[in-house]
């Protein structure tokens, strides 16, 4: 396998009991790439990042990261995972525990970095980030937008290869979107390998080294956004495009 | 890894991504509020009626013909003093038996309420094991437990096990109580949603970890009034274990009254047991009003 390759899915087919999510999903993602997923709402986006991370049981396919794959029986999961950041739409952050601590409760308990070094290292992603005068604050006392920024700080203090997003704007007041897709672009221009779930569409033009079309469960239609957005080749990425713009999303 | 939260009351804002939400409501006292907005004039006239309302309640019981009586029989003032120094004396043994109970029932109703919140089939033993003690000591009356292993465990005489009558009325109360306290530590780590154990296995965190550190801290904050109410009904079953003869407060407390022929000095333990228990209650209050204080916003971001 090529080492530019960050992540390889081969052939994921997921299902919760008779619902069948994904049908075999083939993907490639390099290393330093940005690739944007969207389609619509159950076409399966969440589920496939959710896989990739192992918080999903897949029924059937492989996945890679940098070349060792991490579906094989026996494998530390709570190493793999890591190696894998993922944001969540709802943030998630932990309700009890200061900005601090919820950026060093990992680094200090999953893989035994000293308190010390931890916070060190979490002060310099805040500084980072704009958020180092909230360290001390709790996370229900933070605006949305903050909150998530939290949450992508908090998945970086792992230092993750790879880094999943699933929607992190859609739970978010329109004014506080831009701050969290600021992020993002800041990340993508550090080289961070990311897959990302988003009804963004002219982020996902802006960002994207490639856009995946997800319909019922496979990726339809791929390319760079430039094609993508302007000459979809399948009818119904035609239909999906259409349906955002009649929004007025795009 | 899932706790199953999906049939859990949700009794709080559960993830914290969700802005705007209502925070949870003010546990403390609402008596005093409904007349808040009147002002002033409000306030007079609740003091008023409230004094009105309550004198007459008093003159009418002491001006009642069996007044005397009922004075003497539970009021006598010579008897309280006498017998009340008496109890506090022996109350010290019940704040040993209930202080001593509560930290092991503490202890034992985590571990239960761990043991059936497991998931995988590996765990199905233990999760029988921990459902079959919750069912088993919540059937039982505490009163026969008490005298059960009270009387029944150290006429055993078992070698390296305690002799002592006391010794096991104590474990008979946290055996009763753990069943119960198990009950309530599982409503709250249910009450925690998936979504924190997802993410905090996103990051890379064990189960046992991710259960340290982000579900049993959350869940023991929210059911903190309930474990409350579980302390103060084990203060007060720790006079259960008068029944296998042992002297504490209610003991000490029936001898005055037989000695008196008077019933004061039940009088003096039930008054001991009200000052203490109010306090706690507030406490309690006092902690989740903190704790919400410090995780939001005054006005909401």
């Amino acid at each position: 396998m090529a080492d530019t390759v960050a992540l390889r899915v081969q052939g994921l087919h997921k299902s919760f009991d008779r619902l069948v999510v994904l049908r075999g999903i083939d993907l490639d993602v390099g290393e330093h790439e940005v690739v944007c997923l969207i389609g619509a709402s159950g076409s399966g986006k969440s589920t496939f990042l959710r896989c990739i991370n192992l918080l999903e049981t897949i029924d059937a396919g492989r996945i890679f990261i940098e070349g060792e794959e991490i579906t094989a029986t026996g494998v530390d999961v709570n190493r793999i995972r890591q190696r894998v950041g993922i944001v969540f739409q709802a943030f998630n952050l932990f309700p009890h525990m200061s900005v601090m601590r919820n950026v060093t409760l990992a680094p200090t308990e999953a893989i035994g970095m000293s308190r010390h070094d931890a916070e060190a290292l979490a002060i310099e992603l805040l500084e980072r980030f704009g958020l180092a005068d909230k360290r001390d604050e709790y996370p229900d006392r933070l605006s949305g937008g903050q909150q998530q920024r939290v949450a992508i700080v908090r998945a970086l203090a792992m230092k993750p290869d790879v880094m999943l997003l699933d929607e992190v704007t859609s739970a978010l007041d329109p004014e506080l979107v831009a701050e969290v897709l600021n992020v993002i672009r800041e990340l993508a221009a550090g080289g961070m390998t990311m897959v990302i779930a988003t009804h963004e569409m002219g982020f996902a033009r802006d960002i994207a080294s490639r856009v995946c079309f997800l319909d019922e469960g496979v990726i339809l239609e791929q390319g760079p956004p430039e094609r993508i957005f302007a000459d979809p080749q399948e009818e119904r990425t035609r239909r999906f495009l259409q349906s955002i713009i009649e929004a007025g999303r795009m | 890894m899932s706790f199953g939260g999906g049939e859990a009351p949700e009794t709080q804002q559960s993830l914290s991504g969700a802005p705007g939400m209502p925070p949870m409501g003010d546990r403390g006292s609402k008596i005093l509020a409904p007349f808040r907005g009147e002002g002033a004039r409000g306030v007079w006239i609740a003091v008023l009626s409230t004094v009105v309302f309550f004198t007459a309640i008093g003159l009418a019981i002491v001006n009642s013909s069996g007044w005397p009586a009922i004075k003497e029989a539970f009021f006598d003032p010579e008897v309280f003093a006498d017998s009340l120094s008496k109890i506090l004396e022996k109350f010290w043994r019940n704040i040993f038996i209930f202080l001593v109970a509560e930290v092991f029932v503490l202890m034992l109703a985590l571990l239960l309420a761990v043991m059936r919140s497991l998931t995988g089939p590996v765990f199905t033993p233990l999760r029988i094991l921990a459902a079959v003690y919750t069912d088993l000591f919540r059937a039982l009356p505490t009163i026969l437990v008490i005298l059960l292993l009270g009387f029944g465990a150290p006429s055993l005489q078992i070698r390296g096990v305690p002799h002592s009558d006391i010794f096991w009325a104590i474990v008979a109360l946290v055996l009763v109580y753990s069943a119960y306290v198990a009950e309530v530590y599982r409503a709250g780590i249910q009450s925690v949603h998936p979504s924190q154990v997802a993410s905090a296995r996103a990051l890379g965190l064990s189960r046992r970890k991710t259960l340290r550190f982000v579900v049993i801290p959350q869940a023991v904050r929210r059911v903190l009034p309930p474990l409350l109410n579980d302390f103060i009904g084990l203060q007060k079953d720790s006079a259960l274990v008068a029944v296998i003869g042992y002297t504490e407060a209610l003991r000490q407390a029936q001898i005055v009254s037989a000695a008196e022929f008077d019933f004061t000095p039940y009088v003096a333990l039930a008054l001991v047991y009200i000052v203490i228990t109010i306090p706690e209650a507030r406490f309690v209050d006092w902690l989740v009003a903190r704790d919400q204080r410090r995780r939001q916003a005054a006005g909401g971001v």
